[in-house]
């Protein structure tokens, strides 16, 4: 642990009042690395957590992190409190503000490596972080499901155990004892031999004194008095009672409110505004235009919406207003079967020789799957409350990314990113959406104009219309099958590639694999959808992977059961999930029992879904869910992950169609963008396996496997198969269904 | 100007009538705890109690409104005031996420309770599916209400 010294620091000082502060950083280190061109001066550091300890022993930590529902705060809170040896009922959170010394350069890393190991925390923030940090610079994301994996890991933990230390340093030249003898325990270091014992804070003064950066030593698991329980989370008294603020919530004094309208096709531009019918409409203040879209600023918000409908807005067209979402599909179509003639298949992995064994084997199976786009729908509309006053711009609303969006909205006003201020709130749902300033570019343009607060909020249907969507896609498979029914050829073919770069992969054992893509751009934005290209590419792999093990004859658990015998972990989170559903139970007439398992964001992933289908329609009655995400910090937050994860999936799978017509989102509300409501939700249970291995994320792994295991349940209660997404659009009343045969 | 009686108390509001109720509560009156989802009651975010019945603020006219008694989250109780038990059962079964959705299923599970003190789960799917919840906490609202039923039967034995 010499390099610690280096490539960390820890400032202590005593604040006003007596608090305690202490400052954990951890930087790139050794300037003469190829790190070195990325820090930009001494005091730039990778990740940054402070502790402060007040005089009446309550301890608060400022973590750079975004809680948009998932419980981050209580589970990183979790992991400094134990490794602090504090008392848990007098731990704090906060957030950390929008401020560079928080862009963290380890969620980078985490989210651009993906499944790489993510081991000791020194040697891989050190030497690991920087593959793609120059275009991280901006970042203090939260997303990628690596809260707990890189904060956690890398800085919350070393922050407790440093801090314990000094704290313990500290009382032992104050008591004059060696600190081997001194113990810790609920905020408290005790001297047993002594029978002294003081709260932490009363070491205050002594603690700021000390200059040498301790050695910390991290817990074993079996050290863990905190992290691996089921403690209440932080937040939620404030979200029974309604005091919990969110971006939505800010009241500022004289504030007033704005309502907006986009050119409806992406890319439009705005040609002309008629604002007659408003001018004298009671509240209104200001038409502003944007160029791509027009705002209304009124007393209430109201107003602002009833005006929003009322003015006349003519467009430019970008040559995009004919587009339906029949000719997007043509489109990939097309891509796919030019890539293949023209030899330009872009390669995503070749393992062996697919072609030769597809030849070679006895029997092939075919089929192609699509997915629609997909909106984020947040219960939270997009919305940004932002004050330009005395030079600066001030800016509240619920990010995953406070930072960049801070820096565009100083771009968008051409401030200077120094005099600007992002306040983060409570996030009404993130899934990814809240990584794109968009609503907050627009409030600062209209902050810039007015001489009061604003806030700006986007309606229901702009939200829908205007989300940076989950893509549309098509995925084509071939395999072969030997005359055991073992899988010898894996042929994939999908359009365009997002993140993360392994999502396509499968964990079977097979020899020979082809797997590329075709790029195939739209004007449809793209943006991080809970899960991102694994949402798209589990219900892809894991459909195909049944309809073989059908082609083969096989069960469809035994049949991955057997193919994943060089992958262990895997095959122990499918073995747990099985048993725990009663795989191979009988089950009523017309219901049906589907299988999946994926890999995402470090965590694995089974689900059973037990469904009925009742007048041609599923009911999914019961998932069993197993996951190994290498350790549960906090078991009962991982379970809700899970819960929410697959929720979210069974919503897209059932319902979840975002399509284009006339070049803009034909859905506009709920109404016609359907959500899972208590009614159609399935029980959930959710079966954690502590591997030990690298830790994984929890707020994504859940999504992928839902739909697949649904569908695999479909086809196993009436034998038909769900190729096309979502199942809404299926009538499972047909007995013929064209689908139905294999191969 | 409209009267309305919000949470016990007279407020005389200067708004136009036509107003949602939705955006007089929140602010005309700055109870920011009722939540705007959709604006067109399918999402039940904004779920208040217009004389004890489950009403969807955004699309009731504030004038429809006046002078009968609406009932908020704020309404509902507080670690000072007292917890009403599903805010209790809320926080032992660690219903919320994000939250966002949570003042207007809360709004609904208690006026569901007020009526009906052993909801079957039929009972509840009927009760509860105008709420969306984007974070899937579905399983443990209905953990939470039967919790919370159970809570009441058993204050009822003991009282």
């Amino acid at each position: 642990m010499g390099k610690w010294s280096r490539r960390a620091f820890v400032t202590t000082a005593v604040l006003a009042g007596g608090t305690l502060a202490i400052g954990i950083g951890i930087r790139p280190g050794d300037r003469r690395s190829k790190v070195a061109g990325l820090v930009a001066g001494e005091e730039e550091t990778i990740l940054n957590v402070w502790v402060k300890i007040s005089p009446d022993n309550t301890i608060t930590a400022i973590i750079p992190h975004a809680d948009m529902g998932q419980g981050v705060h209580t589970t990183l809170a979790m992991m400094l409190a134990d490794e602090l040896d504090a008392d848990w009922s007098a731990v704090r959170m906060l957030e950390a503000p929008a401020h560079e010394e928080y862009a963290n350069y380890a969620m980078a890393k985490g989210y651009t490596l993906g499944e790489k190991d993510f081991p000791s925390f020194l040697v891989d923030t050190v030497d690991g972080f920087f593959l793609k940090a120059t275009q991280f610079k901006d970042l203090q994301i939260t997303g990628g499901s690596t809260s707990v994996r890189t904060t956690g890991m890398v800085a919350m933990r070393v922050a407790g155990a440093a801090t314990r230390s000094i704290l313990k340093q500290a009382a032992a030249d104050a008591w004059q004892v060696p600190q081997e003898e001194l113990e810790t325990r609920n905020s408290y270091v005790y001297h047993m031999a002594s029978n002294r014992s003081a709260p932490y804070a009363s070491f205050a003064d002594q603690a700021a004194e000390l200059s040498i950066p301790p050695v910390p030593v991290l817990k074993s698991e079996k050290e863990f008095s905190i992290m691996g329980t089921d403690v209440q989370r932080l937040d939620v008294p404030s979200k029974v009672d309604g005091t919990a603020r969110f971006g939505i919530d800010v009241v500022l004094p004289g504030m007033k409110y704005a309502a907006v309208i986009a050119a409806p096709v992406f890319g439009d531009t705005v040609k002309s505004v008629d604002s007659t019918a408003v001018q004298n409409m009671r509240g209104v203040r200001k038409v502003i235009n944007f160029g791509d879209a027009v705002a209304i600023v009124a007393d209430g918000y109201w107003q602002a919406r009833q005006a929003i409908d009322k003015i006349v807005i003519e467009y430019e067209s970008s040559g995009n207003g004919d587009v339906e979402q029949s000719d997007i599909f043509d489109q990939f179509t097309a891509a796919m079967d030019s890539a293949n003639d023209d030899g330009d298949q872009q390669i995503d992995l070749e393992i062996g020789d697919a072609e030769a064994a597809l030849s070679a084997s006895k029997k092939i199976v075919e089929a192609e799957y699509r997915v629609p786009y997909l909106a984020h729908a947040t219960m939270e509309p997009m919305n940004c409350t932002a004050w330009v006053h005395d030079g600066e711009c001030e800016l509240w609303t619920g990010t995953q990314n406070p930072l960049a969006f801070a820096r565009k909205a100083a771009d968008a006003i051409d401030m200077d990113i120094a005099n600007v201020t992002l306040h983060n709130q409570l996030l009404g749902g993130g899934f990814g959406r809240r990584m794109f300033p968009d609503y907050t570019i627009q409030a600062a343009k209209i902050a810039a104009q007015v001489p009061y607060p604003v806030k700006l909020i986007w309606s229901r249907e702009e939200d829908m219309r205007h989300d940076h969507y989950r893509d549309a896609n098509i995925s084509r498979f071939k395999a072969g099958l030997d005359a055991a029914g073992n899988p010898t050829a894996w042929i994939n073919q999908y359009v365009e590639k997002h993140d993360p770069a392994e999502a396509p992969h499968i964990p079977y054992g097979i020899d020979n694999q082809f797997i590329h893509f075709a790029n195939s751009k739209t004007h449809v934005p793209w943006g991080n959808w809970r899960s991102v290209d694994h949402s798209l590419h589990g219900f892809f792999t894991e459909s195909f992977m049944d309809e073989l093990a059908i082609a083969a004859g096989k069960d469809p658990y035994e049949f991955r059961h057997d193919l994943l015998e060089k992958a262990p972990r895997f095959q122990a989170v499918l073995d747990l999930a099985a048993e725990k559903a009663g795989w191979g139970s009988p089950l009523p007439e017309n219901w049906g029992r589907g299988i999946a398992i994926h890999r995402s964001f470090g965590s694995i992933v089974a689900e059973v879904v037990e469904v009925e289908i009742k007048g041609g329609k599923p009911r999914a009655h019961r998932v069993v869910c197993a996951i190994d995400a290498g350790y549960a910090f906090h078991p009962d937050g991982m379970r809700a992950q899970m819960e929410s994860g697959i929720i979210y999936g069974l919503t897209a799978a059932l319902y979840g169609e975002i399509s284009i017509h006339r070049g803009s989102v034909a859905q506009s509300n709920f109404h016609d963008y359907q959500m899972v409501r208590m009614k159609e939700s399935p029980e959930i249970e959710t079966h954690i396996i502590n591997s030990g291995e690298s830790i994984g994320g929890a707020g994504e792994p859940g999504t992928p496997a839902i739909a697949p295991a649904l569908t695999n349940a479909i086809y196993d209660a009436i034998g038909i198969r769900i190729r096309e997404l979502p199942i809404k659009n299926h009538d499972l009343r047909l007995e013929d269904h064209e689908s139905k045969d294999v191969a | 100007m409209i009267t309305l009686t919000i949470n016990g108390e007279r407020h005389n509001l200067d708004v136009d009538p036509d107003t949602p109720l939705l955006w007089a509560i929140r602010e005309q009156m700055g109870l920011t705890g009722t939540k705007f989802g959709c604006g067109i009651a399918q999402c039940g975010a904004c779920t208040v109690h217009l004389n004890g019945s489950p009403i969807r603020s955004c699309v009731t006219p504030v004038q429809a409104a006046a002078n009968q008694n609406i009932t908020t989250i704020e309404g509902i109780g507080n670690a000072d005031t007292g917890l009403h038990v599903i805010q209790q059962a809320w926080i032992d079964e660690q219903v919320p996420q994000c939250g966002y959705c949570q003042s207007g299923q809360i709004m609904s599970a208690v006026a569901l309770l007020s009526e009906n003190q052993a909801p079957s789960d039929e009972d509840i799917d009927r009760a509860m599916s105008g709420n969306i919840c984007r974070c899937g906490t579905y399983p443990r609202i209905r953990k939470g209400i039967k919790r919370a039923a159970a809570m009441l039967t058993e204050e009822q034995s003991d009282g």
